[in-house]
């Protein structure tokens, strides 16, 4: 069977999701995560195929559009884009915003084209592997996942590792999969069956974001003046090449490991575009390779996270993690399985991502300007708008006031932890992989008649135990050193 | 500059149950407890019919899990306090005001009432005061999107005094 990909169905929502997502990502505060996050709901009245296909457009094209606003008002679009401000804001100050936004542009879209490649031959390979798993591996396979919470980009290890866990104390409530007693649900019906993904994500990103902005209603942008995107020159291109491949490559290395993303990646390829770089001391100051070097490597992440996301179904980041959620509400189990039953699903996702990327290269191009405008819609417009939309959004999935009600709880406590240092995304990333692992914990007990250290005669499952130790130590480690 | 000092000043001159630290802490160290104290309260598989663990026994681990490690990130906040967090202003509180206000009216009156009061409520109080565009949030923009879940995605919103006009 032919992937329908150039369905006039799919390449309208692809172009929708492409401009949304640039839409989002302009928008700081915004961005993918939330912005999937937000679109979710709507999905529903979507075929699998298109629902994922809007979400994954949406998650290149946002990665991009946050470099539009970190270099015309020094705001990362999205937190992906905070090492681009580095150098794009003091290039734009230089009359210089188009051709930071010109490099921006191309050195996105090359990491982003590379990572479909690195997708579409490593995600079978690792599919292949999962084959080998059982119920103890996927086990050790989810608990490296969580434990890689620790070393995620922002907030302290331990304080992830906290969310992470809180995470999947929420996805216990409800009727216990195995016996169907009831957990957690103090004698509420309606939460019997559980909570919803949707009103949490939507809770945690869009209601406590919300929040957020209504404690920096004081903050005023300062827009420097777009007149064109240009492509960068030739000596542009001399320069930057070695560091737009490099970036690329360490992007799509970093999104493949599980809970990492585009933050991680493009602070590494920034760094190391500084360390490569025979003019180091330009760095802070406008460099073109800073921006290239960030850049490439954060959306080169996009691919690499959809890896781990499809083939084992761990979320490689934030994005990926409403992604992975979408494919749940859609009925799609990423997996092994996915690779061998719907290989024209998941082409069709390689595809979309790969013209996404093309796609936000001809509008960022030639539409930066016109996207550089959104930053001027005041907050206080914009976000009981958001509110509108996510409160609806979420009543729509089940028709039930009381995710409405959780949706508001978790955006008043998303607001909190963030604002005491707690990330709320290893949360979502706890509750998506929650079941996986009581799940495979009681299975493996079964299998293993109650004997925990049965777990260590598994070697699949041993090295995933060690990755954990060493994801776990790993980040303790550098926080000590850092301090001394 | 002053909100980034202020940021970095620690808060070491207060007394420990004023400090971040210790609210959160606390609250944390609360909840579990009470939670962990609720899955006593979960009906038991019987042996014969049990499967690996009982159904309480891993939220039970996962709470004792947050405990611990809540009680050290506490202890770490000894060597290294927190950052001072700058008071929360007024918009932030009125906001939550509206959350409420959203939940009574969406309760008692109308699901879409309660959008518009809540949109004006927080658009005016975030400094929006010309009257256009607060119908602009308020009336104009959930209309249109009463229109696009009512008609486009068929979906059928809770009865209240402006829904009901509508759908009677």
């Amino acid at each position: 069977m032919m992937v329908p990909l150039f369905s006039s169905k799919l390449l309208i929502v692809l172009l929708f999701g492409t401009l949304f997502g640039l839409i989002l990502g302009v928008l700081p505060g915004l961005g993918p995560t939330t912005g999937g996050a937000l679109i979710l709901p709507f999905t529903m009245t979507l075929d699998p195929l298109s629902a994922i296909v809007l979400l994954t457009s949406i998650y290149c094209a946002g990665t991009y559009g946050g470099a539009i606003t970190a270099v015309l008002i020094n705001t990362p679009g999205t937190p992906a884009a905070a090492a681009t401000c580095l150098d794009g804001y003091p290039l734009a100050q230089k009359g210089e915003a188009g051709r930071a936004l010109g490099m921006a542009t191309v050195s996105s879209t090359v990491g982003g084209i590379f990572s479909v490649i690195v997708l579409v031959f490593f995600a079978p390979v690792l599919a292949k592997l999962a084959y080998e798993f059982g119920q103890p591996e996927y086990f050790a396979l989810a608990i490296f996942g969580l434990t890689m919470l620790a070393s995620i980009g922002e907030g302290s290890p331990i304080k992830n590792l906290i969310a992470g866990a809180f995470g999947i104390l929420i996805s216990t409530i409800g009727k216990d999969f195995m016996t169907s007693i009831d957990r957690f649900t103090y004698g509420i019906n309606e939460l019997s069956v559980g909570i919803g993904f949707i009103p949490v994500v939507v809770g945690l990103f869009a209601i406590s974001e919300m929040l957020t902005q209504s404690t920096l209603l004081d903050q005023v942008f300062k827009r420097v003046a777009l007149k064109a995107v240009k492509l960068p020159s030739l000596d542009d291109y001399k320069k930057t090449w070695k560091t737009i491949l490099r970036s690329s490559g360490i992007g799509s290395f970093i999104g493949v490991l599980p809970a990492e993303g585009g933050t991680v990646a493009s602070l590494i390829g920034y760094s190391e575009a500084k360390r490569f770089s025979k003019e180091p001391e330009k760095f802070g100051k406008g460099s073109i390779e800073g921006i290239a070097g960030a850049e490439a490597a954060n959306n080169a992440a996009t691919g690499g996270a959809m890896v781990p996301t499809l083939a084992l179904g761990i979320p490689g980041s934030a994005t990926t993690a409403v992604i992975l959620t979408g494919l749940i509400i859609h009925g799609v189990r990423p997996g092994p399985d996915l690779f061998r039953e719907q290989p024209d699903f998941l082409y069709g996702i390689f595809g979309a991502m790969l013209i996404a990327n093309v796609l936000f290269f001809i509008f960022g191009f030639f539409g930066a300007k016109l996207f550089a405008r959104i930053t001027l819609v005041p907050n206080k417009i914009l976000w009981p708008m958001i509110f509108a939309v996510s409160v609806c959004g979420t009543y729509s999935l089940s028709q039930s006031i009381i995710d409405v009600w959780i949706m508001l709880f978790f955006g008043v406590l998303g607001f909190f932890m963030r604002r005491f240092g707690f990330s709320v995304v290893p949360v979502i990333i706890g509750l998506i992989l929650g079941e996986l692992v009581e799940g495979t914990l009681r299975q493996s007990l079964v299998i293993f008649d109650g004997n925990w250290l049965m777990f260590l005669t598994r070697p699949i499952a041993l090295t995933f135990f060690i990755l954990s130790f060493i994801a776990l130590a790993f980040p303790l480690l550098r926080s000590k050193k850092q301090k001394k | 500059m002053n909100n980034v000092h202020n940021k970095k000043r620690a808060n070491k001159s207060l007394p420990f149950f004023f400090k971040d630290e210790f609210k959160v802490f606390f609250v944390i160290i609360f909840f579990s407890t009470i939670l962990l104290i609720s899955t006593f309260t979960f009906d038991k598989v019987p042996p014969i019919l049990n499967r690996g663990i009982q159904p309480a026994t891993f939220p039970k681990g996962l709470l004792v899990l947050i405990m611990f490690l809540t009680t050290i990130i506490y202890y770490l906040s000894f060597k290294n306090p927190w950052k001072k967090e700058k008071k929360l202003p007024k918009p932030f509180f009125l906001t939550i005001l509206s959350f409420i206000l959203f939940v009574i009216i969406s309760k008692t009156l109308d699901f879409f009432l309660a959008i518009s009061v809540l949109s004006i409520f927080v658009s005016y109080n975030w400094g929006e005061k010309r009257v256009f565009y607060l119908l602009l949030v308020g009336i104009i923009f959930p209309l249109v999107v009463f229109i696009f879940f009512e008609m486009i995605l068929s979906l059928r919103f809770p009865p209240g005094i402006i829904t009901n006009l509508y759908y009677y």
